[in-house]
């Protein structure tokens, strides 16, 4: 049962350092369920009260009530606001501060997901960002390591309306604030996000800053978050791996959704190399059970490098930033073009977009969620999906044989384009999913079924 | 096929209607009602002549709308395939309210019957139920309020001869009768398509067995289990499964009805039997229990196009074993990773698919076991339901609606999102905040029935809230429930529970629960140990436990010493002002005022489908203590219309009815419209009714709040039955203290109406008695007893019998008969404290007596328009809202009636009421006494309407406006030329072990109306309507107490008359034949056999006309055949008036058929302008 598995501790209100230490392997499979126990209490200072009061009661068993009262009483039971977010806009909101300490500073943007925090914080895409969570409660489930979308924290902070009082999940391996301290993320909790998102959608994003140190003036921040553009900034060499390396594993059989995976497994294998530009790895994972072996290769990887391994086919990832800050993508893909299949998500769209000879330009808000209708324009079907980007690929600019697939239709821009005589097809959103639907798992289909017919028109010819 | 065993029986389902026996179904198997309404001298209806079918999905271009430049999704809209070959189309409605079947199909029904008319088409609406917004004259073109079985849906389908049905908005019901009429081949016959969902897919999702192997095709889990047809099936089945408990489910009932949790192989046989009786095809499926995993639900929308999107995820507080109707929902759900969540979001769209749901909403339930996170999938609706109602308030998604849009060719990219207009509608909600449910329940008035929690829908309404957080949605859903809580903790005058039965309640579900663990955590439980008890998920209990250490921390508080930044906190976790009042000793409006010096106000933020991200400009808010509030606003000139709060007994659907209707008609007149209320299953709540919805419970305090952020000209309370007027003195108290300018400049901020003063003269027994005297009113003799001698000398000076009850109830609670001084001391030991602070009401009871309603309209002027004056059917003494009733009146002499009425002009006048005001009146030896006056609307307000024709809800909301009875040209009583009658359906199928006798003490949960130009014949349609298998032939088995005896022999001979045979015991046996009537004599239970029990079982009684002796013997042999007749569906009528009116009904159908006509005909002017309004 899990709850005797669990790890009764109490702390007392103040206590600031976990020391539990919980190595995670982001694509570790599990197979022992050692459960965080649903108490853990946690180590914020919003824990003061349950810290002090529970202890009391769960000691002295069913007759302690002067006890707990007293003990209740003794403690303040609502959290300081000893945190700060502020804008470049000069706003200043006031928050509790959990995860980790000290200032950062980044473009704040906000996610409407209603589930998936984890998956959200460890998508590289997020580099050099503050991700707002509309979704007032956050951290329910704790984190496990199975939903981990890279090896670590790409993003500054994330600011939330309410941090979980206690996880509750059988996956869960350690608290939100633990994993925040251990990735060196700022939280902000107790923040209104829903008038914060307002603020976003109205102004477009803003640069922000925040801060547990009380010492800084909010001038001070200010005058910093003004200082900072996250635009021409190239954060995918910094998010991409160095090295290459090999891949192969796919979604495991437990969370498998999608009834033709076995199928298309008989076919394969295809041979993909995939450029890391912040990759998150349930492509890796789609690819792979779509019957791919794939080779991740460093974001500058030279294109003549990536064609003498004469793959089946070449995936350009998704990541942070602006595409137009990284030329080097953009030459890369040029390089390849034509020459073996393609398939790009997200930031790979907008880099065979500017690749293709097209404009990208920074949306006021971005696409941020995991609700977003896209209509497939050949069956004209409507795909729910998820969305994380701020730069669109703008259709006008684009040379004839180029067909706009996809629309998003909550603002018309271009989600998703295929180039038939240069055997290319992108996607601006995220078919891998992972938060979000799992509606567009068909592209991953469709990659594969150009890799066969590029084979199978090799063997014929 | 199974159920074409018993085709023959009504797909109606109603409280006093069980599973009909295949016998019995067999009468109406042929259809028995054929004629015209030309045949009854009525206008005949106007036939549409029949087009010719065109080919089908005729497609058309979608031209952009006006000059503006099309959005984004509609320059890439695919074509629109509207259908053009349909032009009538048939709404079904749910009839009448049941347990697990209320008002959220009026909310439906009456958004398809709006989106419907919008779209050009014609709608025919067929619904029991005169109470419902849908069936007012005006929202359809053809409206039929009456009977729902099969032979009477077949008579307007052959005049009407709409092209399709829409049969998913009627709840079970309208699917039920769907279903029916599709395997009759009746929709063949007439050429009819069923839109929405085809019977297969339908056959599907209510056939167990059918289910499990669709899920098992697609790769998804049931829970282990099988159909049985007979005990010795389930025996079998139950050995398979190997393991109690076990859970007995039956196929095609309401809300679980006969289902149930054995926990050994005597509760299983019995609740089979139980359950076979229930279903309709006799069938019930045995399964393995889940108890203890987390249930979700799942609300997925689907279009011809084959689009498919998920509104809303709930998740149920309860674990699974009590049914999700009656469990705390929370949505979004909060326990799963994204994975989980996307696991069950991939299976309900394989359902819905595999189902072949090819376009509508429905409604997927699924286990997770939260150990290992294993998914079994439960059931599936292929229809909108109570959490489709629910998932749409809480989103502002409005499913019905879109459904409608859908089954006539719309593909979901093709309509607008409702909300933000500028995106479309095929998205998922994303919200930012967190809404709770929390259902209410009546155990309390069923007696003998064990309150506790099964997989058996037991609630009777339900009350949600919004929140930014979870704790803060909680708590206001549970101030909202007028339960006596003012959020989460111990209920006024809680009795503390024993440590033993503590740990039951908490092991074992109940209406309690929620409060019980405050008691729990107080006695020193930890969580680990309420885990372990309750299988309440932790995170719950931990949100739960950090309300009560901060209860602790303000019980060690003086008010005074609460900071700003502290009192922010406090609200922010939902803590009402009298929560904190009580926990810091002071009292609320002191709280509200140190509150607001502190600066501690509320801010109202818009549900807007997607967490802020578009602008939108939806007139939807609810409160939180999130700084950054949202109103914009104005300057106009407003009204606010304070709601009824949760659906209980009592009150319902009807004050949700006389709401809309307020709003409606002052929109119409250029007000503002401001509604609040907690129901989310109301159509006062559909954010298309007034110009802003304020989603917010009924407490002085919230109610407050919104009247400073609004400040409107004023504030409507009697229109929302007690819960409005319970705070009216209060308000009103308030607003003069601190009088609010309003907004539009135009005065201050003043209840409308009849002043709190003259409600509360109504309502003070001892200020009442003052005004009657002075009018020179005659009433029962009586009076209040502040103590327990008190009580015995009044019951003793009146003589016996007397009618007992507290002051200051609603719904007859705790109202009883007494026949002595026995009857008494039981009454105060058991059943009511009698205090100083809390008298009771003790009143000569007028045996035998006639009870009248009359309803009555006031202008500011002091003039007085009676609408209608009602006879009650069950003689006074039996609750008028459990009373069937007639208007106009029956056997009342005029000069009396002409008194009643002199009476209730004097009564108006007095109380100088502006609006509505009840009276009701006995009748006993053509003396007429008043009982009770209600200066509000009352229950009757619908059901008056549609009897007369008028509109006197709208009618009631101009007077409150200050117009005059002459303005609106309402001057004269209408006496209709034709009879309306009302019915009521009672819930006691969901209660075993509770009598079904009916009594002071209101129990029914809903109405039906038949109408027509005699008596007889609306007296029938309202009986079958409410579910009565009214019988053609065989035994009528009659018991009456000895007062009644000389009544009963003119009734027999009438029947022996009509062909029935008569059967009775000793007694009545005796006065029968000594009156020259024959009949067969059987023996008491208790003297031998054969007994009644053994000709009802063997199907030779077919009518049961039993009245209570009240005595010991009747309490057990009758309560016993009461029950039994309910389980084998008898009709069963339990007083004198009733059985003279059922003889007369019998009469009637064997005199030639009943004819289906439309209110329309009835009225053929009614013409309502603020309906029109709406339907634009």
């Amino acid at each position: 049962m899990m709850l005797k598995q669990g790890v009764q501790r109490t702390i007392a209100a103040g206590a600031t350092q976990s020391t539990r230490s919980c190595v995670v392997d982001a694509h570790a499979q599990t197979s022992s369920r050692q459960v965080i126990a649903p108490f853990a209490p946690r180590t914020s200072g919003k824990a003061a009260c349950q810290g002090s009061a529970r202890s009391a009661a769960s000691v002295s068993g069913g007759r302690a009530r002067s006890l707990v009262v007293r003990a209740a009483a003794s403690a303040s039971p609502f959290p300081k606001r000893n945190a700060r977010l502020v804008l470049e806009d000069g706003s200043v909101w006031h928050a509790t501060a959990f995860g980790a300490t000290g200032t950062q500073i980044g473009e704040v943007v906000f996610n409407t997901s209603l589930s998936g925090y984890q998956e959200i914080m460890t998508d590289p895409s997020y580099k050099g960002q503050f991700v707002a969570f509309t979704c007032p409660h956050i951290g329910n489930v704790g984190i496990n390591p199975e939903d981990m979308e890279s090896t670590q924290c790409h993003l500054g902070a994330i600011i939330v309306r309410d941090l979980s009082c206690v996880v509750s999940n059988y996956r869960s391996r350690m608290t939100l604030d633990e994993y925040c301290k251990k990735e060196n993320v700022i939280g902000l909790a107790n923040v209104d996000t829903r008038a914060l998102t307002k603020v976003l959608r109205e102004t477009g994003c803003l640069v922000g800053v925040v801060t547990t140190d009380a010492s800084k003036t909010d001038a001070e921040l200010v005058t910093m978050a003004k200082g900072w553009t996250i635009v021409g900034k190239d954060l995918l060499s910094v998010v991409s791996c160095t090295e290459p390396y090999e891949w192969g594993k796919g979604t495991s059989d437990e969370w498998e959704f999608n009834p033709r995976v076995k199928l298309s497994k008989q076919h394969g294998p295809f041979h993909v190399v995939a450029y890391d530009f912040g990759i998150k790895t349930n492509i890796l994972r789609r690819l792979a059970s779509f019957g791919c072996r794939i080779t991740v290769v460093p974001a500058t990887y030279p294109a003549s490098e990536v064609l003498k391994m004469n793959p089946d086919g070449v995936f350009f990832s998704n990541g942070p930033g602006d595409p137009s800050a990284a030329p080097y993508a953009v030459d890369n893909a040029k390089a390849i073009l034509g020459k073996k299949p393609v398939f790009g998500i997200c930031m790979g769209h907008q880099v065979l977009g500017q690749a293709f000879g097209g404009k990208t330009f920074k949306l006021k808000f971005g696409h941020h969620g995991g609700n977003h209708p896209i209509r497939y324009m050949p069956t004209g079907r409507v795909e729910i999906s998820a969305q994380n980007h701020n730069f669109a690929v703008d259709p006008s600019t684009l040379p004839p044989g180029v067909e706009v697939t996809h629309i998003n239709l909550n603002d018309g821009t271009c989600a998703g384009m295929v180039f038939k005589e240069k055997k290319a097809m992108t996607i601006q959103y995220h078919p891998e999913a992972s938060p979000g639907p799992h509606d567009a798992d068909v592209c991953f289909e469709q990659f594969v079924d150009m890799m066969r017919a590029e084979k199978a028109a090799h063997a014929s010819a | 096929m199974q159920s074409s065993l018993c085709a023959g029986s009504a797909g109606v389902g109603v409280g006093r209607a069980a599973a009909p026996t295949a016998q019995r179904s067999m009468l109406f198997k042929r259809p028995i009602f054929v004629g015209t309404a030309k045949e009854l001298g009525l206008k005949p209806a106007s036939a549409i002549a029949r087009k010719s079918k065109q080919s089908r999905a005729q497609t058309i271009r979608v031209e952009a709308s006006g000059s503006a430049a099309a959005l984004p999704w509609q320059a890439a809209m695919s074509e629109i395939k509207k259908r053009r070959d349909i032009n009538t189309i048939m709404i079904i409605g749910a009839g009448p309210i049941v347990i697990g079947q209320a008002c959220e199909f009026d909310y439906s029904g009456t958004q398809a019957c709006k989106s419907l008319k919008k779209e050009g088409y014609r709608v025919i609406l067929l619904n029991s139920n005169p109470a419902t917004i849908m069936t007012d004259p005006g929202m359809a073109d053809r409206t039929y309020v009456g009977p729902m079985t099969p032979e009477l849906a077949e008579q307007i389908l052959a005049k009407e001869r709409p092209d399709a049905i829409l049969p998913t908005m009627g709840g079970q019901t309208g699917l039920n009768l769907a279903k029916t009429l599709a395997e009759r081949g009746i929709l063949a016959k007439y050429g009819i398509e069923l839109i929405g969902a085809k019977l297969p897919s339908i056959d599907r999702a209510e056939d167990r067995e059918l289910f499990k192997q669709s899920m098992t095709r697609i790769g998804l889990k049931c829970a282990k289990s099988a159909t049985a047809n007979t005990l010795e099936e389930a025996l079998v089945i139950a050995q398979d499964i190997g393991k109690y408990p076990i859970i007995i489910r039956p196929a095609f009932t309401l809300g679980g009805t006969g289902g149930g949790i054995a926990y050994n192989i005597d509760e299983l046989k019995e609740i089979v039997s139980g359950g076979l009786q229930a279903s309709m095809t006799s069938q019930v499926l045995v399964e393995q229990s889940l108890l203890g995993w987390k249930e979700f639900e799942l609300e997925v929308m689907r279009d011809l196009n084959d689009n498919v999107m998920i509104v809303c995820s709930i998740e149920n507080v309860d674990p699974m074993g009590v049914h999700t109707g009656d469990s705390i929902t929370v949505a979004p759900s909060q326990t799963l990773t994204d994975k989980e969540l996307q696991r069950l979001r991939d299976a309900s769209i394989a359902i819905i698919r595999e189902m072949g749901v090819e376009c509508g909403g429905s409604n997927v339930q699924m286990a997770v076991n939260p150990e290992d996170g294993e998914m079994v999938i439960i059931e599936m609706n292929p229809r909108v339901s109570r959490s489709s109602a629910l998932a749409s308030k809480a989103t502002g998604f409005p499913i019905a609606k879109m459904a409608a849009k859908l089954a006539v060719g719309y593909t979901l990219d093709q309509i607008a999102n409702d909300i933000t207009q500028k995106t479309p509608a095929s998205f998922e909600p994303s919200i930012d905040y967190v809404v709770t449910k929390v259902p209410r329940f009546a155990f309390e008035k069923f007696p003998g029935s064990k309150a506790e929690l099964t997989t058996m829908m037991k609630s009777v309404g339900e009350t949600m809230a919004m929140g930014r957080t979870w704790q803060e949605s909680v708590q206001k859903a549970l101030r909202g429930m007028e339960t006596g809580l003012d959020g989460w903790g111990l209920p006024k005058g809680y009795k503390r529970l024993p440590k033993d039965q503590l740990m039951y309640k908490l092991r074992v579900p109940n209406p309690d629960r929620i409060f019980i663990l405050y008691q729990a955590m107080e006695e020193g439980l930890t969580n680990e140990e309420l885990f372990e008890l309750t299988k309440i998920d932790p995170w719950w209990l931990a949100q739960l436990r950090e309300l009560y250490d901060v209860s602790l921390w303000l019980k060690e508080h003086k008010l005074k010493d609460i900071s700003a930044e502290d009192m922010t906190w406090v609200k922010q976790k939902g803590f009402s002002d009298s929560q904190i009042a009580r926990y810091t000793g002071s009292d609320l409006m002191e709280v509200r005022a140190y509150r607001k010096s502190l600066g501690v106000e509320p801010s109202y933020k818009r549900v807007d489908t997607c967490a802020a991200e578009f602008d939108a400009n939806t007139p939807y808010m609810y409160s939180t203590y999130d700084g950054n509030t949202e109103v914009a606003s104005t300057k106009e000139r407003k009204v606010l219309i304070l709601g009824g709060g949760p659906n209980r007994i009592g009150q319902g659907i009807e004050f949700d009815y006389c709401c809309c209707h307020a709003s409606f008609s002052l929109r119409k007149q250029g007000f503002e419209t401001i509604m609040m209320n907690c129901n989310p299953e109301t159509v006062s709540t559909d954010y298309d009714t007034s110009t802003r919805l304020y989603f917010e419970p009924i407490t002085v305090e919230d109610v407050l709040n919104v009247i400073e952020a609004e400040r409107p000209e004023g504030v409507i309370v009697q229109f929302g039955g007690q819960t409005p007027l319970k705070i009216a003195m209060d308000l009103d108290k308030a607003l003069k203290a601190n009088p609010i300018p309003a907004a539009s400049g135009n005065g201050n901020v003043r209840i409308w109406g009849t002043s709190p003063d003259s409600i509360d003269i109504a309502e003070d027994r001892d200020r009442w008695m003052e005004v009657l005297t002075k009018l020179n009113i005659r009433q029962p003799a009586g009076g209040s007893a502040r103590s327990e001698k008190e009580a015995f000398d009044k019951a003793n000076a009146l003589g016996y019998p007397v009618m007992i009850r507290p002051s200051y109830v609603l719904g007859g609670r705790a109202m009883e008969i007494l026949y002595n001084n026995d009857d008494l001391k039981r009454y105060v030991t058991f059943a009511v404290e009698v205090d100083p602070e809390r008298p009771v009401l003790v009143d000569k009871y007028l045996d035998r007596a006639v009870e009248l309603d009359v309803d009555a309209l006031c202008d500011v002027e002091g003039n007085v328009t009676i609408a209608g004056v009602m006879e009650h059917i069950e003689q006074a003494g039996i609750h008028s809202g459990d009373s069937a009733c007639s208007l106009p009146t029956q056997s009342i002499k005029p000069e009396v009636l002409k008194t009643i009425r002199e009476w209730t002009v004097a009564v108006a006048k007095e109380l100088k009421v502006v609006g509505l005001i009840n009276i009701q009146f006995a009748v006993q030896d053509d003396v007429p006494y008043i009982i009770e006056a209600n200066p509000r609307a009352s229950r009757t307000v619908p059901f008056v309407a549609k009897a007369v024709g008028h509109p006197i809800a709208k009618y009631a909301s101009l007077l409150m406006s200050g117009k005059t009875l002459k303005e609106i040209g309402f001057t004269e009583e209408p006496i209709p030329p034709h009879v309306a009658v009302k019915e009521v359906v009672l819930p006691f199928n969901k209660f075993p072990g509770a009598d079904t006798l009916l009594g002071p003490e209101m129990r029914s949960t809903g109405e039906v109306m038949g109408i027509d130009k005699d008596f007889a014949a609306a007296f029938a349609k309202a009986q079958i309507a409410a579910g009565q298998k009214l019988p053609k032939t065989g035994k009528v088995f009659v018991s009456m107490a000895d007062k009644y005896k000389p009544d009963i022999i003119e009734i027999a001979r009438n029947l022996g008359n009509l062909g029935f045979g008569l059967v009775a015991t000793t007694g009545t046996a005796l006065a029968l034949r000594n009156a020259g009537v024959p009949c067969e004599q059987v023996f008491k239970i208790q003297e031998g056999r054969p007994n009644p029990a053994d000709l009802m079982k063997n199907g030779e009684v077919t009518l049961m006309m039993m009245t209570s002796g009240g005595d010991e013997a009747d309490l057990r042999d009758g309560k016993e055949l009461r029950r039994l007749a309910l389980q084998l569906s008898i009709p069963t009528v339990t007083t004198v008036a009733g059985a003279r009116a059922t003889t007369a009904a019998l009469r009637a159908m064997r005199a030639g058929p009943l004819v289906q006509i439309p209110l329309q005909d009835f009225f053929p002017n009614y013409y309502d302008d603020s309906l029109e309004l709406m339907l634009k």
